[in-house]
Order: structure tokens, then C-alpha cells, then sequence
């Protein structure tokens, strides 16, 4: 019965067919039902879920509620600081920390009547492709048990295919929005840079983390992302443009439009399957009407080089402060630096503990000019090619991913899991909106996306895009079976 | 080439305490990763800005006016070590 | 002279911390106040908690820009913050953001009072950041075996300026910093108050042959918290360091700390493993493009500094340079003694004196009463400059007596009434009525055979004593120049 875009929900409290409560009620048993499978949450607020739902509740019984996510059951990524619940970032680090603050994100939500039900697993720290190193335990793909869901949001992302979210928000540094969406076959966006505050965002790497939204369908996906955007004074990298009316737009199609077709996206080698799909997926869009062109994007494959020096170089400043002093995981040593050192080690797993070590390194004297600042001049290339492609094109076209879902414990070696990112990553490094939306399923069934790119504040035309992909296909009507 | 003693060194200053056998798996993975990196040497970048920020905005500043504060329980409620009104660590020896 | 071994000469440079008076943090709303209960006045940002980000002041940049224009720095057109990476538990994000490649402001220079003359020390830079938490001992730092930290201090806006290594004495290291401090104090940039902490310093020090022009291996001298202890601290320091050249040792490159009760520096850290701070531009900031405009505007308010109207105090008013030290003690005294100045001769050429009255009964009086360097006190005198006036027109006009006028001063600051107020309803209006007064002296001369007699045998003192007799009969309100004349014509006569 609620297993539904959040627009269907509201439409059904609307009609008074449906209430929030009700509907959060299914929502939690589900999650009580199927989650121990799945591994989609962390923590799961039942009581504060449920208050907020009666809310939302009275709100549509007065005929006021607030906006088109009064009473939307979502989950939020682990990695968003949420007053009076513990926030973990998926690590023994933060096992206890109970922020004393809400993100602007969630205060937004909840200003939105949003119903949070809980917080979902993730990489730890957010770096991972798969979510299998999270700290507490893996989360599976509903697709396929023995399936990763991708990551480093893969717990947002399953929870949003196993319907147990009806939607969800996560976070893009290398493509952790896009890549778990493509693995669970739903809806991922990751806005431009400074579109979204980052303002109680965990940071992993400052210059490179959005907060984006999962959703059934595009339409879900523009009303999330809209509630959220915006300027915020909180965060100097905020961007102060206004934040156009996402859903209205969709509908405009993609007559008219041209998508580039980037020939680094394309490898030899990448998985046939995905390929297939994709190239099916772009000539639904050509048959839509709009016009498809080559473009070549040459420093792509220096890409994923870049980003993992300068990943790594921000994330290890920014996890400096995780030393057992004023918040977080104590281990007792027998002076300060012994107690830090215990403590980090302790706290912190091993692909988290590899990055710190690769970017105090490559940030060390005699070796920043080597790596940092090459990487960030690679990374100015990277995105002057953008720039010099949608002079030409209005969107850019590719596969989200190289693979298919892969099976747990199938990439053990670091650089293998690296490579899930490479058609993300040079979005994050450009700072350029992407939305990944479901355009098939490999033989075996498992989830294939679609990725679309766009210019810097262009969300309305990169939704618009896929929005009108969704509707000439009925990929969303199949769901995982889940029992 | 990263020797132990720079992975030593690097750990020291991140405050990580590696076993030598992790001391040792590090050194391996650091260096097949950074062998990964230098391939971006080979990138042409002559005369090309490096990205120090990821939007083109300069001069966010905000008023001088006072804002809100923790409560001094909130701001000690996560602390591992809390003493009266201050955050107690253990003693400090110089390096 | 340098009190190391006359074949050596000595090099320091002087770091200085200022903390700004804004009302906010450097990076968030936080209060700046002094003295709040510890962990009274954080957030997450200054706390470094997960999730939380910086954003800048903007009047710690004015402030910032104010300072460097008053020492003639080179605004840059673009300034940047940058993350210096180190671990200290008083350092919630364990970096400090600050500035590094790109500071705000660069190659000014501060004129000193020096033997010999005046000097240019040169600063090198100029730059803003956040400073760090407040660190208190279970004990002293050696034995403690824990340590505790507020970090309301956490964030407060910091300007730090490096001075070029141009002082060649412990002495002269002490006149800059102090002509430095006052400077801030002038600027209404930063309260000077170094027991407080709000002014730090550290020091380089090294020392070479006489004739040499490389430099010897500078030592940082960390600790120093008032000007006696940065004189006193670098004279060990230089002694130190000729003992230890003359005995053929070399001398190492380190961090000393000073140690004031026991009158010695002792090494805290070698700075031969350099921190290495691992600086990189903060992603989280956006960098600064100063406004030429408002560069200008900031030049437009800023105010006449203390050399300046020194110079111009001793040119135009005819002030001795020793007073004119003692008035620009704060910015506050200087404005004290301008309004009363104008009040009391707004036309030029009106009582070439005053300005010399003036300053007497400030230093004499008001600063008895009254600190000189708070600004706030002497901002808020219960004497205002017009009071102050009103007073000294009444000695001039010879209402009173300079004696009684010091009385009346005593009251007017006791009870807030102005001098005439108090004047009438003491009744102290002076005597000078000679018929009276003539009275008077005739009694005290008949009393007084003896003096008179001195006094005729040439003992000049006898009539002072004489005086005081009749001053003292008139209770202090005699016109003294009335009865010298008088006393002068009786004497005479007889």
C-alpha cells in the first residue's frame, strides 16, 4: 500500500485515503520486517517518527500542510549531524556522538514536515564504493543478497529500493549518491557544488562533498532536492543563486536538447551489459527528440588520479580531529599522544586509516607540488574540458557505472574498488549536477544507470532529461522480491 | 618509493599507531597506490591554475553580531573525560 | 648597547599576537568576552565538531586592514586562509586556520625611539587567524598528570605580525613592542592587555661576530608576557648564547621557554624537526578580494597615531616630548586632553601657557586618580575635559589658589559637582581684598618679632615662613601673590 513515490503518498493524505502516521507505521514495519536482511539502517527513531507523522497528520486534516514532503517517510544518511541522535558516519569513532546540532539539511526536513525514520549505514566516513565498510555490518543489495549496494550512501539506497524509505538523502564526494543509485536501480542526484549547505555534512573532502537526495521516481527527486537547496549562511560555500521550482519543469522534454556522448565514457572492456543498456537508454532520448553528438573529454582517465590525491589530502584534514578529547571514542593511553594514537587506531578501520596515511603524505613537505598541486591543476583541465563540452551540448550522457553490482567481498584490493567511481568522479572534481536514473537490468536482473550530466546549476534540465527518459520506460514499476 | 621510515614518519604526525605488520601492508598498498598517482605527472599542465576552491565565489563574510551559543552541557555532553567545567585529557609530554 | 659581550652583535625579530576587539569570533557568532565560565561560549564550529564550518568576520578584516594601514603595509588585493595542521589538545580541529601564502597584508614598518635616534624596524607581515583554547595544568605542565582545556578562547580573532629581524637590543625589543601596543590601543583594534593575554609575543633571537652580515642560529623565546620579561628574557638569552659561542658550542635551533620566577630560558622543543605543517588553502573559506573602496574608507576613519601627535603636541603646542609621552599613554587621554584644550583656548593665540597647565594637572591630578592606559576609565573620568577646564579657569581668573584648587579637583571627583558649585558652597573663595588681607599680615607681624628681625639681618626665608603664617590664617585662601606683594611692601616700610 505505501510502497509509492512520496507524490503518490501525498496525493493519497491529500484525498484522505492514506494518513502519515499510517503510512510511517508500515514504514517502521517494514523496517522491523525486512531490515535485518538488508542492513539499509544504522539507527531507526521510532517514537520521534512517529510524533512527527502525527504532526504532519493534523496539518493535512486542517487542509495546511507544508510543502509537497509533509509527512514523506525518509531516511537520512548517517553522515548528517541530527540533534539528539547519535550520528556515526558509520564509524566506532562516532559510535556514541549524540550531535548537539541539526545540518541545515535536516532542519529544512523537518521545517518540510518531513518524517525522518532513521539514519542509514554507509562507508565509513563515507569512503567506499560497496558499504561494506561500514564499522557495524554490510548492507546488502535488495536486488540480490550477496550483492553490494554500492556506497559509500548504499544504506539510502537500499533502503529506498527495498521500500523501506520512500525516499532518502545521501551524499556525493566521488560519486557515493550516483553509484549506489545505478547498483539499486532508483533515482540518485548529486547537485552542483554549493547548492546544497554542507553545514552538519560530516566532511570527507570539502571541495568535493554535495548532499543529494534518492527517490522512486525523478519527480520525488526534484520535490527533495528542492527542500533542501539554497543559500546558507552557515556555509561560506554556499551559493546564493535562487533555487528554481524543479518539479514544475520536468514535463518540458528533451526536444530541442543536445546530449554529448563523451568517448572516455565508453571504454573497451567496460561491462557489455552496461553498455548495451545505456546505448539503449540514448537512443530512447534521441527518439524523444533530442540530438545526440560525440564529445571528448581527454583527461578523464587522470581523473580518478586526481581525485585520489586530493580525496585523501582533504579527508585526512579533516579527520585530524577525531582524537579522543572532546568527543568521540577514548582508548586510555599514558599521555596524550599515546591516548590519540590508540584512539584513532581503534576508532578509525583500515580503508579509512589508508587515506589518512595517502593524504598526510602527498601534503607533506617536498611532496605538495608533486601531488596536491598537480592533482588540483589535472583537476582545473577536467573541468575546463566541461566547459568547453557544453558549449557545444546541453547535457552529457553516460554510463553511471562500469559494472554491475558486484558480490560481497569480490574487490578486496584498494585500486579495484577505486575504479567503481570513474564516471562520477569527474562530476565531483567539475563541481557539475548528475542524476543517475534506472535504465534496465543486466540478464541476471541486476540494476544498470543512467547517468546524466549537466552545466553548474543546471538541475532543472538534467532532471527535465531524465525525467522524460522515466516516462518513455516502466523501468520503476519493477521492484526487488523481498520477503 | 615510500620507505618504512616515511610510513613511520607519516603515521607519527597523523597520530596512527601501526602495528609493524600493518606498518609494513601499509607500505605496500601506499606505494602500489601512489604508483597509480604519479601517472598524473605525465599530464601537461603547464601554466594551468591549480583549483583551490570549488565555487567561483570570493568575499563570504557575515556580521560582527553575537549568535547563538552551546549551553556548557551541551558542549560537554559528548566529551570522553569531563570535569567540572572542563574537558580533562591526559598529561602532556612534549615531543 | 647590547649587554652581550661587546664582539658579538645581536639580531631579534618579534612575533605579535593581537586578539581583536570584535564582538564575535573569528569563524562563528561566539561572544569574544573575557572571564565567561570555561566552555561557556562555544559552538559547534569553535568546538570542531563534526559537520560544523567557518565563515569570516568581517570586522576582524577591517580591523586587520586598519592595523596594516597604520603601519603602511601593502594591502594585498586577494588574501586567502589556509589550514595549519598540527596536534595540540587546546586546538579543537587540531589545524588552525590561518594565513600562509597569501596574507592579508605585507611590508610595513613601526618608528622607534632608540639610542641614537630614531629607527625603522620593518614588519615583515600581517595576517589573521583563530586562536586557540585555554589550557590549565593539574599541577605545572612537567608534573601534571592531566591537563584540562576551555576553549571559550577557542576561535577568538587573532592578528599576528612578524617584525622583520632589524632590533639590535633586548631594549630596543621592549620600546617596539610597547610603541606597537600602543599603536592597537590607538587603533581601538586590540586592548593591549597582556596579563590577560590578549597581546602575546614571542621572540627570535640570534647573535653573530661583530662585522658579519650572515645571520647566527636564531632561538625562539616563547612565554614573554610583558615588557619587562621580553627585556629580561632576551638579555639571558644573549648571555646565554655568547657563553655558550665563547666556549666553541653551537648553538641549536630551538624553542625556549622563559621562565620568569627563575630568571632563565630552558628548551622546550628543537625546532630542528620542524613542524611540518602540511599548509593547504581552506576549501571551506572563499578567498578575499579587498575592496580598494573600502580600503580607502577605513584610511579616511582612521585615527592620528601616537608619534604624530607627539610630534605635532611638541611643535604647536609647545609641550615637552616627556608629556607628550605620558598623554598618548591611550587613545582615550589624548581625546581628554584635546577637548579640554579646545574648550579652554578654541582661538589660537589665547594663553600660550594653557597647553602646559593642561598637561600638568592631568599628569599630576588626573593620573593620580585615574589610569592612563584604560581607555574606558578615562573615557568615562567622573571629571570630564570641560570640568576640568571649569576648574582652571578659576585659578587663572584668581578665584582660588593652585592649592586650593587641588582640593577642590579631590571633591569634584568625589561628588561629580563641577569647581564653582563647590567653590561657594565651601566657601573657598580666595582673599583679595588688600585691606583685609593688609590686616591680616599687620597681626601676623606683630606676632612675629623674630622673623622680622631674621629677615632684616638678610635671611630671605624668614618671610616665607611669614607668608605661611598668613596663609595659614586665612585658612589657605589668601591670594599668595597678594600677600607677597603686600607682606614685601610692609617690610619695607618698617
Amino acid at each position: 500500500m505505501t510502497h509509492r513515490p512520496i507524490h503518490e503518498l501525498t496525493d493519497a493524505y491529500r484525498r484522505g485515503d492514506l494518513t502519515p502516521t499510517a503510512a510511517a507505521e508500515d514504514y517502521l514495519a517494514r523496517i522491523g520486517a525486512l531490515d535485518g536482511k538488508i542492513g539499509a539502517y544504522l539507527t531507526v527513531v521510532r517514537d520521534q517518527a512517529l510524533a512527527a507523522a502525527r504532526e504532519s497528520e493534523a496539518r493535512w486534516s486542517a487542509g495546511s500542510p507544508r510543502g509537497p514532503l509533509d509527512g514523506a517517510p525518509i531516511a537520512v544518511k548517517d553522515v548528517l549531524c541530527t540533534a539528539g541522535v547519535r550520528t556515526t558516519c558509520g564509524s566506532k569513532m562516532l559510535e556514541r556522538f549524540v550531535p548537539p546540532y541539526d545540518a541545515t539539511t535536516v532542519e529544512r526536513l523537518r521545517a518540510a514536515g518531513a518524517v525522518i525514520l532513521g539514519k542509514t549505514n554507509l562507508d565509513e566516513f563515507a569512503m567506499g564504493s560497496s558499504t561494506e565498510h561500514s564499522a557495524y555490518h554490510p548492507t546488502r543489495n535488495p536486488w540480490d543478497l550477496t550483492r553490494v549496494p554500492g556506497g559509500s550512501s548504499g544504506g539510502s539506497a537500499a533502503a529506498v529500493a527495498g521500500g523501506l524509505a520512500a525516499g532518502a538523502y545521501g551524499s556525493d564526494t566521488g560519486g557515493s549518491i550516483r553509484q549506489p543509485a545505478a547498483f539499486c536501480g532508483v533515482v540518485g542526484m548529486k547537485p552542483t557544488y554549493g547548492r546544497v549547505s554542507r553545514y552538519g555534512l560530516i566532511a570527507l573532502a570539502s571541495s568535493l562533498d554535495q548532499i543529494g537526495p534518492f527517490a522512486q521516481d525523478v519527480t520525488d527527486a526534484a520535490h527533495l532536492l528542492a527542500a533542501v537547496a539554497g543559500h546558507d549562511p552557515h556555509d561560506a560555500t554556499s551559493i546564493e543563486a535562487p533555487v528554481p521550482d524543479y518539479a514544475a519543469e520536468l514535463p518540458k522534454g528533451v526536444a530541442g536538447l543536445t546530449l554529448g556522448m563523451p568517448d572516455e565514457y565508453f571504454p573497451d572492456g567496460m561491462d557489455p551489459e552496461v553498455e548495451r543498456a545505456v546505448r539503449a537508454a540514448i537512443d530512447v532520448l534521441k527518439g524523444l527528440g533530442a540530438k545526440i553528438e560525440r564529445v571528448s573529454l581527454p583527461t578523464t582517465p587522470h581523473a580518478l588520479a586526481a581525485y585520489y590525491v586530493i580525496l585523501p589530502a582533504e579527508a585526512s584534514s579533516n579527520l585530524a580531529r577525531y582524537d579522543g578529547v572532546k568527543y568521540g571514542l577514548r582508548v586510555a593511553g599514558r599521555d596524550l599522544i599515546d591516548m590519540e594514537s590508540r584512539t584513532r587506531s581503534a576508532g578509525f578501520g583500515a580503508e579509512v586509516k589508508r587515506r589518512i596515511m595517502l593524504g598526510t603524505y602527498v601534503l607533506s613537505a617536498g611532496y605538495y607540488d608533486a601531488y596536491y598541486g598537480k592533482a588540483q591543476s589535472v583537476r582545473t583541465l577536467v573541468r575546463r574540458e566541461f566547459a568547453a563540452a557544453f558549449a557545444k551540448v546541453d547535457l552529457i550522457v553516460a554510463p553511471t557505472t562500469p559494472n554491475v553490482p558486484f558480490k560481497h567481498g569480490e574487490k578486496q584490493d584498494p585500486l579495484s574498488m577505486y575504479l567503481n567511481d570513474v564516471f562520477t568522479i569527474p562530476g565531483n572534481l567539475s563541481g557539475i549536477p548528475g542524476v543517475s536514473v534506472p535504465c534496465g537490468f543486466s540478464a541476471a536482473g541486476l540494476p544498470i544507470g543512467l547517468q546524466v550530466l549537466g552545466r553548474p546549476l543546471d538541475e532543472a534540465r538534467v532532471l527535465r532529461a531524465a525525467y522524460a527518459y522515466e516516462q518513455a520506460t516502466s523501468w520503476r514499476s519493477r521492484r526487488p522480491e523481498l520477503t | 618509493m615510500i620507505e618504512r621510515k616515511d610510513v613511520e614518519h607519516v603515521a607519527r604526525l597523523t597520530r596512527l599507531a601501526l602495528s609493524d605488520a600493518e606498518l609494513e601492508r601499509m607500505r605496500e598498498q601506499l606505494n602500489s597506490i601512489l604508483a597509480h598517482l604519479d601517472t598524473l605527472r605525465a599530464v601537461p599542465t603547464e601554466g594551468v591554475e591549480p583549483t583551490s576552491h570549488a565555487v567561483d565565489v570570493v568575499n563570504v563574510m557575515r556580521d560582527d553580531t553575537e549568535g547563538q551559543c552551546l549551553s556548557q552541557a551541551d558542549a560537554l555532553a559528548n566529551a570522553p573525560d569531563p570535569r567540572g567545567d572542563l574537558f580533562r585529557v591526559p598529561r602532556i609530554i612534549e615531543e | 648597547m647590547s649587554a652581550a659581550a661587546p664582539k658579538y652583535e645581536t639580531v631579534i625579530g618579534l612575533e605579535v599576537h593581537a586578539q581583536l576587539l570584535t564582538r564575535s569570533k573569528m569563524f562563528c557568532g561566539c561572544p569574544t568576552t573575557f572571564g565567561a565560565r570555561p566552555n561557556t561560549q562555544t559552538c559547534p564550529v569553535c568546538l570542531g565538531m563534526p559537520g560544523s564550518l567557518p565563515v569570516v568576520n568581517r570586522r576582524a578584516v577591517e580591523f586587520g586592514i586598519r592595523t596594516a594601514l597604520a603601519f603602511g603595509c601593502r594591502i594585498n588585493d586577494a588574501c586567502r586562509f589556509a589550514r595549519k595542521h598540527y596536534y595540540y589538545p587546546d586546538m579543537p580541529k587540531n589545524y588552525q586556520i590561518s594565513q600562509y601564502e597569501e596574507p592579508l597584508a605585507e611590508n610595513g614598518a613601526l618608528e622607534i625611539e632608540a639610542e641614537g635616534g630614531t629607527r625603522t624596524i620593518g614588519i615583515q607581515r600581517l595576517h589573521l587567524e583563530e586562536d586557540v583554547g585555554k589550557l590549565l595544568h593539574e599541577g605545572t605542565l612537567e608534573t601534571a598528570q592531566a591537563s584540562l582545556v576551555d576553549f571559550n578562547r577557542s576561535g577568538v580573532p587573532l592578528m599576528e605580525t612578524v617584525s622583520r629581524p632589524e632590533l639590535r637590543s633586548p631594549e630596543e625589543a621592549a620600546t617596539y613592542l610597547k610603541a606597537f601596543r600602543a599603536v592597537l590601543i590607538f587603533l581601538g583594534v586590540c586592548d593591549g592587555n597582556m596579563e590577560e593575554g590578549s597581546l602575546r609575543c614571542d621572540a627570535n633571537i640570534s647573535i653573530r661576530p661583530h662585522g658579519s652580515t650572515t645571520l647566527g642560529t636564531k632561538v625562539e623565546i616563547k612565554n614573554l608576557n610583558s615588557f619587562r620579561n621580553v627585556q629580561r628574557a632576551l638579555e639571558f638569552e644573549e648571555r646565554r648564547q655568547a657563553q655558550a659561542l665563547d666556549a666553541g658550542e653551537r648553538i641549536v635551533q630551538e624553542t625556549r621557554l622563559w621562565e620568569a620566577d627563575r630568571g632563565y630560558t630552558r628548551s622546550m622543543r628543537s625546532k630542528e624537526f620542524a613542524h611540518d605543517y602540511r599548509y593547504f588553502p581552506e576549501p571551506d573559506l572563499v578567498p578575499l578580494q579587498i575592496d580598494r573602496r573600502w580600503v580607502e574608507e577605513i584610511k579616511g576613519s582612521l585615527p592620528e597615531l601616537p608619534r604624530a601627535w607627539r610630534r605635532r603636541a611638541v611643535a604647536q603646542y609647545g609641550l615637552p616630548p616627556y608629556d607628550a609621552e605620558v598623554l598618548t599613554q591611550s587613545r582615550a587621554l589624548v581625546d581628554y586632553y584635546e577637548a579640554a584644550l579646545h574648550e579652554w583656548s578654541p582661538a589660537a593665540g589665547a594663553g600660550a601657557e594653557r597647553p602646559k597647565i593642561l598637561s600638568n594637572w592631568i599628569m599630576s591630578e588626573l593620573l593620580r586618580v585615574l589610569p592612563g592606559d584604560d581607555e574606558r576609565a578615562i573615557g568615562a573620568s567622573p571629571i570630564p575635559p570641560a570640568r576640568l577646564v571649569g576648574l582652571l579657569q578659576l585659578i587663572e581668573n584668581a578665584t582660588i589658589s593652585g592649592k586650593i584648587a587641588k582640593d577642590v579637583f579631590q571633591k569634584m571627583f568625589d561628588t561629580g559637582d563641577d569647581a564653582r558649585t563647590i567653590v561657594e558652597r565651601d566657601g573657598l573663595t580666595q582673599v583679595a581684598d588688600e585691606g583685609a588681607l593688609g590686616q591680616v599680615i599687620e597681626s601676623v607681624m606683630a606676632a612675629n618679632p623674630k622673623a622680622i628681625e631674621d629677615y632684616r639681618r638678610g635671611k630671605k626665608e624668614a618671610k616665607g615662613a611669614l607668608v605661611g603664617q598668613v596663609m595659614k590664617a586665612t585658612r589657605g585662601k589668601a591670594n599668595p601673590a597678594l600677600v607677597n606683594r603686600l607682606l614685601e611692601d610692609k617690610l619695607s616700610q618698617t
